[in-house]
């Protein structure tokens, strides 16, 4: 069955941010929003087959439907391979879906555009250009003046620290440096919906820490609706104000969870460890089901 | 990871390595020419046909006194910037269009592969019935001799680029030819460069040898001109401007443009 099947009452639907709390601040909510036209981003019965090698089909997602309201950060968790990054690209245009729709601000994604900006798993900056021609890149695509582009280029590289590299190239710059590149090159063509895929996954952890405090607080000043897929748990309950939970292939939501817990948060808190626990026993069920197909299922 | 002070590479060991390059390289065309004169002084042939160093040298002096070698020089220069450019801009449509498209790659694609086995000097008899004794037919002779070798390039270029590159272009609201110009031509750059090398030497082998049977100044006819004027001093000089000139386009120009673009793309090596 699917979880977001169960339905809750209907107070609850009617203002989906603030759930009723059953017990502690990270509830265990399997709720489905009503489609609401003020979502930000709404996904509705969304459905990916892969064609694979002998004429087989794939079920990636399996009729995902998610309500994002503006100004919310949700968290995608699921085991890897359940298609949370699939949809990333799927709400940014890059991908088409084979069924459902995707719409923001109640319009219909037929292809890409800078109302919502993807940040790469690979980050994919340009190496031939500099940090701040990689910034300007968005914004001049979008037609915006040069003395515009110039002081937004150095708005939002004092924004993630690094003003003094507008010059440098990519490949001079840590990978932490990197990663707040794309975020400013992502940032600077203003978009509404920011989505990033696992952006942080190959970092060392005082750069990652660092890094959620500065998403954190960016995402305080700029208001921003962010979609951020992750395969950390502990991240996700860190950074999201819910975390919504993929089953392993097909990816489906398997449960949302409401994270009230007061911000700024830090990883090491115990009520970031307690809440990432409870959603950590739903996802260890998926993991083994992950791993039960890739080594068999003889034990 | 390279650092802004690893990128200002020639210190003094750099330097000093430099310098015994080019010592020993010079001690070696030193040697090559003093056996060349040895074996001249001994007059084994006659200097018709085996001339001395210093013959060669009086030629190339000769040559650029009188100024047919400037205007040899200026003129295959000219058609080979024109037929160049040509040929990267056509190669570079031709190899885009095989790399997007399924249908162009199996029918265009393997016909211009079973055309590179074709010697582009081979086009000169087809271009002077098309374009009569004219610099079109000379122009169509270059053109033929590169395309091959641009279109090729381009097209692997485009397939082994890094995906995400296109993905982030179009993900920036880039599309179209904004896309191909900042995004997909840059990023494939790198793998483009050494074709569109390949297609320089090529051109200049067609242009010399399209010179040759083709009467209409140039250096190709230049070095036919002296075997007319049973001239060895002068084919030889002739020979070596060729060489100078090649090498001096590929040293100088290509190698730094292949140097910079590594710099820059941050794909470069410790030497």
């Amino acid at each position: 069955m699917k979880a977001h099947a169960v339905s809750s009452s209907s107070e609850e639907h009617r203002s989906p941010i603030r759930l009723a709390r059953p017990k502690g601040p990270c509830s265990v909510t399997p709720f489905r929003h009503a489609p609401t036209a003020s979502a930000k981003v709404s996904l509705d019965g969304i459905c990916l087959n892969y064609k694979v090698n002998g004429g087989r089909h794939l079920l990636a997602l399996d009729d995902i439907n998610l309500q994002v309201q503006p100004g919310e950060f949700l968290c995608i968790v699921g085991p890897s391979g359940c298609g949370k990054s699939t949809l990333l690209h799927l709400i940014a245009g890059l991908q088409r879906s084979t069924s459902g729709t995707v719409k923001v601000d109640g319009k219909l994604v037929e292809g890409p555009g800078t109302d919502r900006i993807l940040i790469f798993q690979e980050l994919g900056l340009f190496p031939w250009l500099t940090v701040g021609q990689n910034v300007e890149f968005g914004m001049k695509m979008k037609g915006i003046s040069k003395t515009e582009r110039r002081e937004k280029i150095r708005y939002y590289l004092r924004l993630v620290h690094l003003s003094q590299f507008e010059d440098s190239y990519t490949h001079q710059l840590s990978g932490g440096m990197r990663q707040r590149v794309a975020l400013a090159r992502a940032l600077a063509t203003e978009p509404d919906v920011l989505l990033m895929d696992e952006p942080f996954a190959a970092l060392d952890a005082q750069t990652r820490d660092l890094l959620h405090d500065e998403l954190e607080r960016i995402w305080a000043e700029t208001g921003r609706t962010i979609i951020f897929v992750t395969h950390n748990v502990r991240e996700a309950v860190r950074l999201g104000g819910r975390v919504a939970l993929f089953t392993f292939r097909p990816g489906r939501v398997k449960r949302e969870f409401k994270i009230d817990l007061p911000r700024p948060r830090q990883l090491e808190d115990s009520s970031v460890a307690r809440c990432a626990r409870e959603i950590l026993d739903d996802l260890r069920e998926e993991i083994n089901k992950s791993l039960e197909e890739e080594y068999g299922d003889g034990r | 990871m390279a650092t802004a002070a690893s990128l200002t590479m020639p210190s003094a060991a750099y330097g000093s390595a430099f310098l015994k390059r080019f010592l020993r390289k010079a001690i070696f065309y030193a040697v090559v020419i003093g056996l060349w004169a040895l074996l001249a002084q001994l007059k084994v042939w006659p200097s018709y046909v085996f001339p001395t160093p210093r013959g060669v040298m009086g030629a190339l002096w000769a040559g650029f006194a009188d100024h047919s070698f400037w205007i040899a020089i200026r003129v295959s220069m000219r058609r080979m910037l024109l037929g160049y450019s040509l040929s990267v801009i056509l190669g570079m449509i031709l190899g885009l269009s095989i790399a997007s498209n399924k249908f162009v790659e199996e029918t265009l694609g393997g016909l211009l592969v079973s055309l590179q086995s074709l010697p582009s000097i081979c086009w000169l008899p087809l271009a002077v019935l098309w374009f009569g004794l004219t610099e079109k037919a000379i122009l169509f002779v270059v053109v033929m001799g590169s395309l091959l070798s641009v279109t090729i390039a381009m097209e692997t270029g485009r397939k082994q680029m890094p995906k995400i590159y296109g993905m982030a272009g179009r993900n920036l609201g880039a599309r179209g030819f904004p896309l191909f110009w900042h995004v997909l031509l840059p990023a494939s750059l790198p793998y483009l460069i050494s074709g569109l090398k390949q297609g320089w030497a090529f051109a200049w082998r067609s242009l010399i040898s399209g010179e040759m049977i083709f009467v209409s100044l140039g250096l190709g006819q230049l070095l036919m001109m002296g075997r007319d004027l049973n001239d060895m001093s002068q084919v030889i000089a002739v020979m070596v401007l060729i060489i100078a000139l090649g090498y001096a386009v590929d040293g100088l120009i290509f190698c730094n443009l292949e140097r910079q673009l590594q710099r820059r793309w941050g794909l470069e090596q410790a030497s």
